[in-house]
């Protein structure tokens, strides 16, 4: 591990300003991603400027009745949070799917943003990796891309982002405060994270400096009722293969708002607009459901190894949305349903 | 105005670190982890070095009563806190912390290489559970909490047993949940 500065940051503002005017300097939080590629010589910074003592810690009631999370909140705090377990519950549960207890003590709101793939050609520093040295080569798309993206990559990348807990955040409008040169700013979850494209080593929106101080989840009353659910290859501490994200407001059999997010099929916290669009206003149906995901899954480019994600994202969509909706498990299976 | 601007460039800094009741100076390269100045510079070998990329748990410590991985801590990120490891978590006659008795009336271990780091999350574990904390096996994310073989297996899912004494470690566990209670298990 090259050798490195430390820094205790004294507020957020100074913090940013140090990264903003040092190349090598980079912010660490919980560690528990950074320390971790640091030790694997994916990433080298000469400086670190810890922001642990400035994030804000606190989750406070927001002025429309939403959430407004510190960025400096550890993950166990957020799922334990009384108000994010019974307003936000697909939020509890997605991070609570996530890594390990002590891990969740470590990681912070803002880190978690922000962790880095783990596509194994990126963390393997001896194998080409596009996003790890641009230029250099993708090898996973002819080699081990089974957990790999089926949407959003391109032929320069298809590595997955990692988080659950922003899968839920996707699904829940959240915005992200910022403190960058220019003063602080507010953006959507969705303009925080870009595609690969042919630049896949720019992962963000974000410009040198620019420091995550708080996550704001706005009210959704339907958002009481919703939930989470994680595959993957063992039963805990493992990152997904899919995941989903959901919240649906029926009244008299008809939909009439739905949310949904899926994880670890995309570069970023996939929101399935597309679906969205088309169950509002439809029937609360198992069929209606299937019709939705195919919709959004029409865009999926598979590799050969993650083909089985696409009926795997449209199969728990529709069991999620089934079970929110009250639908008996019996009259759930859709036709075409491949499990 | 930064905190301690001078050590911006500089790659080691005198530093003090509390673990277990006593306060250490030292002065420490950047890159050293809580978990290698445990072992290699205060002479606390019972935090086991496993994978050392957060993966194993052996590595378990509690700062201030919050079990972290100790590998990826970095010790100079860990000042400030109040670290307690396994050789802290007995009690000052030397009599065995529950946890640790239970372990050896189970047989939870085999090598016991991954022990003081499933001891450590355990005793913390069984203070989230007393919190009300929910866990990905929890029926409801807002009912009481009741350790049962299930939770404590997600629960303590970051702790990886090669030996595979996980039945044991289970029952110890659940002996000290079910008997002496998480607040004589040394929750905080």
């Amino acid at each position: 591990m090259r050798p490195f500065g430390y820094v205790a940051a004294a507020d957020p503002a100074s913090a940013a300003a140090l990264v903003r005017d040092r190349p090598e300097a980079a912010f660490l939080a919980g560690g528990t991603n950074l320390v971790d590629l640091m030790k694997l010589g994916v990433t080298a910074p000469g400086l670190l400027v810890d922001v642990t003592g400035v994030l804000p810690g606190r989750i406070e009631r927001a002025a429309a009745g939403g959430l407004r999370i510190g960025a400096g909140v550890r993950n166990s705090d957020l799922a334990a949070d009384p108000r994010v377990r019974a307003e936000f519950p697909m939020l509890a549960q997605a991070v609570l799917a996530g890594a390990s207890g002590q891990l969740r003590n470590m990681a912070t709101v803002g880190g978690n943003l922000l962790q880095r793939t783990r596509c194994l050609y990126f963390q393997d520093v001896t194998k080409p990796c596009n996003k790890r040295v641009p230029g250099s080569g993708c090898p996973a798309r002819a080699g081990d891309h089974r957990n790999l993206a089926i949407l959003g990559g391109s032929a320069h990348c298809v590595a997955t982002h990692p988080s659950d807990m922003a899968v839920a955040l996707a699904a829940l409008d959240a915005v992200v405060h910022v403190q960058g040169a220019a003063g602080p700013r507010v953006i959507t979850l969705g303009q925080l994270y870009r595609r690969p494209g042919d630049r896949p080593d720019l992962e963000t929106t974000l410009e040198r400096g620019d420091l995550i101080t708080a996550v704001e989840v706005p009210a959704l009353g339907y958002a009481a009722r919703s939930a989470y659910r994680k595959v993957r290859d063992r039963a805990s501490y493992a990152f997904a293969v899919t995941s989903v994200a959901a919240a649906l407001d029926v009244a008299g059999g008809v939909v009439r708002s739905a949310r949904i997010a899926v994880g670890a099929v995309a570069p970023l916290p996939w929101r399935a607009r597309t679906a969205e669009r088309i169950l509002a206003g439809r029937p609360a149906t198992a069929e209606w459901f299937g019709r939705a995901a195919d919709a959004e899954l029409a865009a999926a480019d598979p590799l050969p190894d993650n083909a089985f994600k696409v009926p795997l994202v449209r199969n728990v969509v529709v069991r999620m949305l089934s079970e929110l909706a009250g639908i008996p498990a019996g009259d759930q299976a859709p036709a075409g349903d491949r499990t | 105005m930064m905190a301690c601007v001078t050590t911006a460039d500089q790659t080691s800094s005198e530093l003090t670190l509390a673990v277990n009741g006593a306060v250490h100076r030292l002065r420490l390269d950047h890159r050293t982890t809580l978990l290698d100045a445990l072992r290699e510079h205060l002479g606390l070998t019972g935090t086991k070095k496993g994978c050392d990329h957060g993966q194993c748990g052996a590595c378990t410590v509690l700062a201030d009563g919050r079990r972290v991985n100790s590998c990826l801590l970095l010790a100079v990120a860990a000042q400030g806190t109040e670290i307690t490891t396994i050789e802290g978590l007995a009690g000052s006659g030397g009599e065995l912390h529950p946890l640790q008795a239970a372990f050896v009336e189970r047989d939870a271990l085999q090598c016991g290489y991954c022990t003081p780091g499933q001891i450590c999350a355990a005793a913390a574990m069984l203070g989230e559970a007393e919190a009300g904390w929910p866990s990905a096996a929890s029926a409801s994310l807002t009912g009481p909490v009741t350790l049962d073989a299930a939770e404590i297996r997600e629960r303590m899912s970051g702790n990886l047993c090669r030996c595979g004494a996980y039945v044991n470690i289970l029952a110890a566990i659940m002996d000290v949940s079910a008997g002496a209670g998480p607040e004589k298990a040394g929750a905080r």
